[in-house]
């Protein structure tokens, strides 16, 4: 019993903290986050600018590291994992997916996907496939070959997000997935994350202050300097947004 | 490590089609600098090349004894009388270790066969004349005592000549119209060449008698402009110059307290003198090469900083779908070497095409200079490894998200 239910745990974090900067400049931007969050989880991490939303996403990322404090990620003790230890943990279990798409330029779509296969060292021929199949899952065939300037934000969104799958990874993480699209394309960014999250049993970790977007997640979290103020849990249907 | 050398290796070939323009510019700037350094020093190297066989046709042990007081530019044979063939005489008996001795007396003179007419330096010598200044006769013959004695109508004709004159007919045994004199052309001359000096031959050459007696008329018994005097292969230079020195102004009635107003030199001299000038021809030409090469190499480095911004970025794109930074430190370096390679091979290749087309032009020989293909090569490589890499590394040392953050 115990077992199955340490296996369904994701994440669990024991007093992190972090800070920036040094003496005078010093700022504490995580003062010590308690969370845990299961496997297939979808999660809202809201609250105000400047509360350390990024921050926290990041460190779950393992984009940067704590000051202080404990992270288990699928069991494994991330603080004593080394850079590159930490760049293969993204590499097989996490895909990212930023405010500002970060694809690269000139290049496809479809070469866009394909590079974290590269890293993994795939073959041409299975490489291809899983970029193509990842594009269409995402909704943008026929458009492989089209470079991020040919394409709408929401379209590159859309490439973001298949590169993040590509690789079939456990968490997709989103600072923002919608911040830098209108409404109605957030909507539809909103229909595949949620799509994802059900079907591939991604869990899914998307930090956002806009309530439109948060009521897609079954959990929402809310931030406020460096501390979590209110926690939903996980809820039946999706989360009901508290004002 | 293979196999992550060969991804390395796909990313980085991806990364230049990416990056066409900014790959095209460091690969010119390679290119520039390449081929012009080795285009500017193998022409150097050619000219030096050029002067050393030049000095090496007239004859390595050759000395020459010219009328003049001072030596170089400022030697002046105003009013200093000539050389007369009791000189020529005198120095082949009196002096040992010389091999032989040929009296020289050269004017410029109108010569006309047929149709064609020109100028050319029409040099009246004796048979000796051939061997010291290492002619070869390329068909027909050179003067027979006979011929020199009597002062016959013949002449041995330079390469340049028959070609004007003869176009591509035979010249030998043909007349040939030389000032107020006709003469029968007996010889031809193997071409030497045309060389920074002039053209050697661009030469008629008739008997000393013949000149005298048929060409110019005999102004005086000194007439004789040179003598040119080959010494023996195991002879002390320095000696004969000194023992020739002292015989003339015995022979010219100088007292002790006057100079010379002769000049005695031998052909190492010359190519000295020659060869110290174009070997600082060449270090020009390279100084000239090197500029080019760093320009070169700055449009490179601005290249390289200036998308360090863009680069700095992917490092952070790619460090976060979970590239390591050794991973990404090898795709920068396999890239810098790529293009620096091939910038420098084409610069290579294209150094050689201006060689061969710029040589003929300025005749010169092409010599090949390996150690300057290194360094060009090397140095553009260098560039190319050093300011394509720095940059890298430094992001690639940075957490994932503070090179995504880089303005
Ligand atoms: N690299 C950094 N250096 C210094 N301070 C930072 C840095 N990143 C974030 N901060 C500060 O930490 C706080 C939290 O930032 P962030 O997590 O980005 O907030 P949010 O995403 O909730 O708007 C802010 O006050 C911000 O100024
Ligand atoms: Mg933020």
């Amino acid at each position: 019993m115990t077992e199955e239910k340490k296996e369904m745990r994701l994440i669990e974090l024991k007093g992190l903290t972090k800070t920036y900067g040094q003496g005078a400049a010093e700022f504490e931007a995580l003062r010590g986050i308690d969370l845990q969050i299961d496997q297939g989880e979808f999660l809202s991490i809201m609250g105000p600018s400047g509360s350390g939303k990024s921050t926290l996403m990041n460190l779950l990322g393992c984009l940067d590291q704590p000051t202080t404090g404990s992270y288990l990620y699928e069991g494994i003790a991330v603080e004593g994992l080394d850079a590159v230890q930490r760049s293969l943990l993204r590499r097989y279990a996490m895909g990212f997916i930023f405010q500002g798409f970060n694809l690269l330029a000139r290049t496809s779509a479809i070469e866009n996907v394909e590079l974290p296969l590269l890293y993994r060292g795939i073959r041409r021929g299975e490489r291809h496939e899983l970029a193509r199949n990842a594009l269409h899952s995402v909704g943008l065939q026929g458009k492989e070959k089209n470079s991020p300037a040919e394409l709408s934000g929401g379209q590159q969104q859309r490439v973001a997000i298949a590169r993040a799958i590509v690789t079939n990874p456990s968490t997709l993480f989103a600072d923002e997935p919608t911040g830098n699209l209108d409404s109605s394309t957030t909507l539809e960014i909103m229909e595949l994350l949620t799509r994802l999250n059900a079907e591939r049993g991604i869990s899914v970790l998307m930090v956002t202050h806009e309530d439109e977007v948060a009521k897609y997640a079954r959990r929402v979290i809310r931030v406020t300097d460096g501390l979590i103020e209110t926690d939903t849990g996980v809820t039946r249907e999706r989360a009901e947004v508290l004002t | 490590m293979i196999a992550m050398l060969a991804n390395a290796f796909l990313i980085a070939l991806r990364e230049i089609r990416r990056n066409l323009a900014r790959a095209f510019l460091t690969v010119l700037g390679i290119i520039i600098g390449v081929s012009a350094v080795i285009t500017m020093v193998t022409m150097g190297d050619g000219t030096t090349e050029a002067v050393k066989k030049q000095i090496s046709d007239l004859g390595s042990n050759l000395l020459m004894l010219r009328p003049g007081v001072g030596f170089g530019p400022r030697s002046s044979s105003a009013g200093v009388p000539k050389f007369s063939e009791t000189d020529v005489e005198a120095i082949a008996n009196q002096i040992s270790g010389i091999a032989a001795v040929a009296p020289v007396r050269s004017v410029s003179m109108s010569t006309i066969y047929r149709q064609e007419a020109r100028s050319s330096q029409v040099t009246g010598t004796s048979i000796d004349y051939f061997d010291i200044n290492k002619w070869i006769i390329e068909e027909g013959r050179i003067f027979s005592d006979d011929e020199v004695q009597r002062g016959d109508a013949v002449a041995v004709i330079g390469d340049t000549v028959r070609e004007e004159l003869f176009g591509t007919e035979d010249p030998i045994g043909k007349k040939i119209r030389v000032g107020q004199a006709s003469l029968q052309v007996i010889g031809l001359l193997k071409a030497k060449g045309q060389v920074g000096m002039g053209d050697q031959d661009d030469t008629i050459i008739v008997p000393l008698a013949t000149m005298q007696r048929r060409l110019g008329g005999k102004s005086s018994a000194r007439d004789i402009s040179q003598i040119s005097i080959s010494a023996e292969d195991d002879a002390d230079s320095d000696r004969l110059i000194s023992e020739i020195s002292l015989l003339m102004r015995q022979r010219r009635n100088l007292q002790s307290n006057q100079a010379d107003d002769f000049n005695v030199f031998d052909t190492r001299q010359i190519a000295e003198t020659l060869s110290s000038s174009t070997k600082m021809m060449t270090m020009l030409l390279g100084a000239v090469a090197g500029v080019s090469l760093l320009v070169g190499g700055i449009g490179i480095m601005n290249i390289m900083l200036v998308s360090v911004t863009e680069r700095t970025r992917e490092i952070g794109i790619r460090l976060a779908i979970g590239a390591t930074a050794r991973e990404v430190l090898w795709q920068f370096l396999v890239e810098a070497l790529t293009l620096s390679c091939v910038g420098g091979l084409i610069g290579v290749g294209m150094g050689y095409l201006f060689c061969i087309v710029l040589a003929p032009l300025i005749q010169v020989d092409f010599v090949f200079n390996s150690e300057i293909n290194l360094l060009a090569f090397g140095f553009s490589a260098l560039v190319g490894i050093v300011f394509g890499f720095a940059p890298a590394r430094r992001a690639a040392r940075l957490d994932p998200i503070d090179a995504l953050r880089h303005e």
